[in-house]
């Protein structure tokens, strides 16, 4: 059995991160993400990597993917605002494959609305806020362990599949105190990127042998010279004005994510199997949606908890067919509604939608969750 | 393998912009259908202010084929 | 598809130093005629000659621009980042693996306009990459608008009654910022500058270069001043070494520009500091223990 410990989100993200083998933190100080720029500047140089602070959002994204091109493993983290600034290197790291942990701890907003406070405003935002169609992953834990463990997936599925993985928390796990059990090292599985082993001058950068996910990374410096851009490029490295090239280029690109869902997708459900309502939640609102489901039970409704860690990709297919057993779907979040458009549009008429939101800085208690349960 | 040194016309390469022929010290480049040549009746004395300046690599001083020394560059790690 | 190592010396020619530095299947560059970005960048590879670096231990990062296409030619690692960002990459890239010669190739635009930021503060935290900056007074990718060292009075597509701005002075902008190498070449004084960057580069904390460009075909058109040969003698006749223009009167400086190292100081590295800081934790601790 490993340590039981006292941590807060923030702090277990920082922890699952090292645990994965990040070596360098680049950020900017923002609420309610500041304390993983604090506990990384104390922890990484204790495990010689490099922490630093940099002088703005748009420039700490851009060191974790320079860090990430000489081959160290790399995170930033922020809230909302500094989020949108982050978008346009985002892209940039999805188009350039360079594998890039961004955690985003959400805060009320737009703007800089209410710092403090609790939201999950920016789900749109992970999924379509750079400019351009571009593959995400996006991870959402909704406790301390799982952020720990999230942080190490977060890590692991950007370096097999070459691509940036969002960690969207929010300010309630992100602050949240409470005990966890931290695993013991060897039990914790490590992904490293598919690396070039012997530099070859006839090697093409970005061409894949068959049965590989994604082309092999060189780090810099290592003798495999060749060329990173944000044009699109064909297997050389180097720009194309081919739409040819530019077709296959953005086929790969989002195939190499649809293709392996399986592989990526992590489904919390509770109670599904005999449940005639589902609570669609994610993040810190599923604390409410347990406490609803369980006092609905007492009642005797069968409510059960659809809830994805993994929310972008969607998971569709999983969705669409537990609604098909369904008499009403309750989604639970802290938005005007984002991931309930996603739901309505896998749902369609298979059966009701309802929606409980929260837009103020408030928490939706699980008393709100459970009149819509009731609701006729 | 050529030691000698001798002036090199790559006229694919040039843009006519005339640099080389403006700062040539001897006036020995013009330029002929916006492509640099050497001027008759002149003389280059292989001084090297032509490569310096050219900014599309047309025009340069040989002094030995490197074609071996290139592959060990592109070999050594 | 062209990869390096298509091309022979023999089939293409070009001297050994584009030889062995450029990737000569991507030549000839995208650059207009006349426009000195090719200076720079064949003084660049010069500079590299001469201190003998490893290509394999060479980075090159560029930004957004005419400039940015400068990676693309040269070859070591390179990349080509976004708009104005390419020192903080490069930030990361020396971060990651202080060993490496790191070198930023960027415009006038993306260093001091939209990554005005970085630069000031890569100055600041001396850093040790080395910014060459192609420095054309107008954004030539875009069509020639005015850039922010496009001099006051002069002309842009989006400055047709004349830029009402002040112009930066990059060197001068870096060394306030605390660079500690901050110097000044130009597309016309290959010699000096290329002796510049090697200085540059041998520094070994955060150094810049303003390399003074010329675009005959934005700048120039706009602002009448001639071919690229008229604008290369304009360098040739108004540029006044550093030691000289020491000697002279801020009034006899007017509308001229000083070449050569301004400005060069020896501070701690940036990453070596770092490196310091994680070995004095690790010898603390195995004390502790």
């Amino acid at each position: 059995m490993g340590n039981v410990v006292l941590m807060q989100g923030n702090e277990a993200c920082v922890e699952g991160a090292l645990a994965a083998g990040m070596r360098l933190y680049a950020g900017y100080p923002i609420t309610p993400s500041t304390e993983i720029a604090e506990i990384s500047s104390v922890r990484l140089p204790q495990e010689g990597g490099k922490f630093i602070q940099m002088e703005d959002e748009i420039a700490s994204i851009a060191c974790a993917i320079g860090a990430s091109v000489a081959g160290v493993k790399a995170m930033t983290a922020t809230s909302g605002p500094g989020f949108s600034l982050k978008q346009e290197n985002l892209g940039y790291a999805a188009l350039a494959e360079i594998p890039l942990v961004v955690v985003d701890v959400q805060r009320m907003g737009p703007s800089t609305g209410m710092p403090t406070f609790p939201s999950q405003g920016d789900m749109m935002m992970a999924r379509w806020g750079t400019h351009g169609d571009h593959p995400v992953i996006a991870l959402c834990p909704s406790s301390v362990k799982e952020t720990y463990d999230l942080s190490i997936r977060a890590f692991n599925l950007s370096e097999k599949f070459r691509t940036p993985v969002l960690l969207m928390m929010d300010e309630l796990v992100g602050h949240l105190r409470e005990g966890m059990e931290l695993p013991n090292p060897e039990e914790i599985e490590i992904i490293d990127r598919p690396t070039v082993k012997y530099p070859d001058p006839k090697r093409l950068p970005y061409h894949m042998k068959a049965g590989q996910l994604v082309p092999q990374m060189a780090p810099f410096g290592k003798g495999q010279r060749y060329n990173i851009t944000g044009l699109i490029h064909d297997e050389s490295g180097f720009p194309t004005n081919s739409t040819e090239e530019a077709r296959k280029m953005m086929e790969r690109l989002m195939h190499k994510i649809s293709d392996n869902y399986d592989y990526i997708k992590d489904l919390a459900t509770e109670n599904m199997d005999d449940a005639d309502i589902a609570i669609f939640c994610y993040g810190g609102t599923a604390r409410a949606a347990k406490s609803a489901m369980d006092e609905a039970r007492a009642k005797g409704l069968k409510v059960g908890i659809f809830r994805p860690r993994t929310i972008w990709p969607f998971p569709e297919n999983e969705l669409a067919e537990a609604s098909r057993k369904l008499k009403k779907i309750v989604v639970a979040e802290h938005n005007f509604g984002q991931m309930l458009l996603e739901v309505q549009r896998v749902v369609k008429n298979n059966c009701p939608v309802s929606f409980v939101g929260k837009w103020n800085g408030g928490v939706i208690t699980p008393s709100e969750i459970l009149a819509k349960i009731e609701e006729a | 393998m050529t030691t000698s040194k001798k002036l090199i016309l790559n006229s694919a390469w040039c843009k006519g912009c005339g640099i080389c022929v403006a700062f040539c010290p001897k006036g020995a480049l013009e330029l002929k259908d916006e492509k640099v040549q050497r001027k008759e009746d002149t003389e280059c004395v292989l001084c090297g202010m032509c490569e310096l300046r050219c900014p599309d690599y047309a025009i340069y001083i040989e002094e030995k084929d490197d074609e071996e020394a290139r592959n060990q560059w592109v070999m050594s790690y | 598809m062209v990869n390096r190592g298509d091309v022979k010396q023999k089939d293409k020619q070009m001297s050994n130093l584009v030889y062995k530095y450029m990737r000569p299947e991507h030549l000839p560059h995208i650059w207009c005629p006349g426009c000195g970005n090719g200076i720079i960048m064949r003084d660049v590879a010069q500079a590299i000659e001469n201190l003998g670096l490893s290509r394999n231990n060479t980075i090159i990062v560029s930004g957004i621009g005419c400039s940015s296409r400068a990676a693309g030619y040269l070859d070591f690692n390179t990349i080509h980042t976004t708009h104005g960002r390419a020192i903080a990459f490069a930030t990361g890239i020396k971060l990651a693996n202080p060993s490496l010669e790191v070198i930023v190739i960027a415009g006038d635009g993306d260093i001091s306009a939209i990554g005005g930021n970085h630069l000031i503060h890569a100055a600041r935290r001396n850093i040790g990459i080395t910014v060459i900056v192609m420095n054309n007074n107008i954004y030539g990718m875009t069509g020639g608008q005015y850039s922010p060292t496009t001099p006051k009075g002069a002309f842009g597509t989006t400055a047709p009654y004349g830029n009402l701005d002040r112009p930066f002075d990059i060197a001068g902008l870096a060394y306030g910022a605390g660079a500690s190498f901050a110097a000044r070449g130009s597309a016309y004084h290959v010699q000096q500058t290329i002796n510049i960057i090697q200085e540059g580069i041998h520094h070994s904390g955060f150094s810049l270069i303003d390399v003074a460009s010329v675009c005959p075909t934005y700048y120039g058109r706009k602002n009448k001043s001639g071919s690229a040969v008229d604008m290369l003698k304009w360098q040739r006749d108004n540029m006044i070494p550093a030691e000289k223009a020491a000697k002279m009167e801020p009034e006899e400086l007017k509308g001229k520009l000083v070449l050569g190292i301004l400005h060069q100081v020896q501070y701690k590295e940036f990453t070596y500091a770092y490196d310091q800081l994680i070995k004095r934790l690790y010898q603390e601790r195995e004390e502790n223990e």
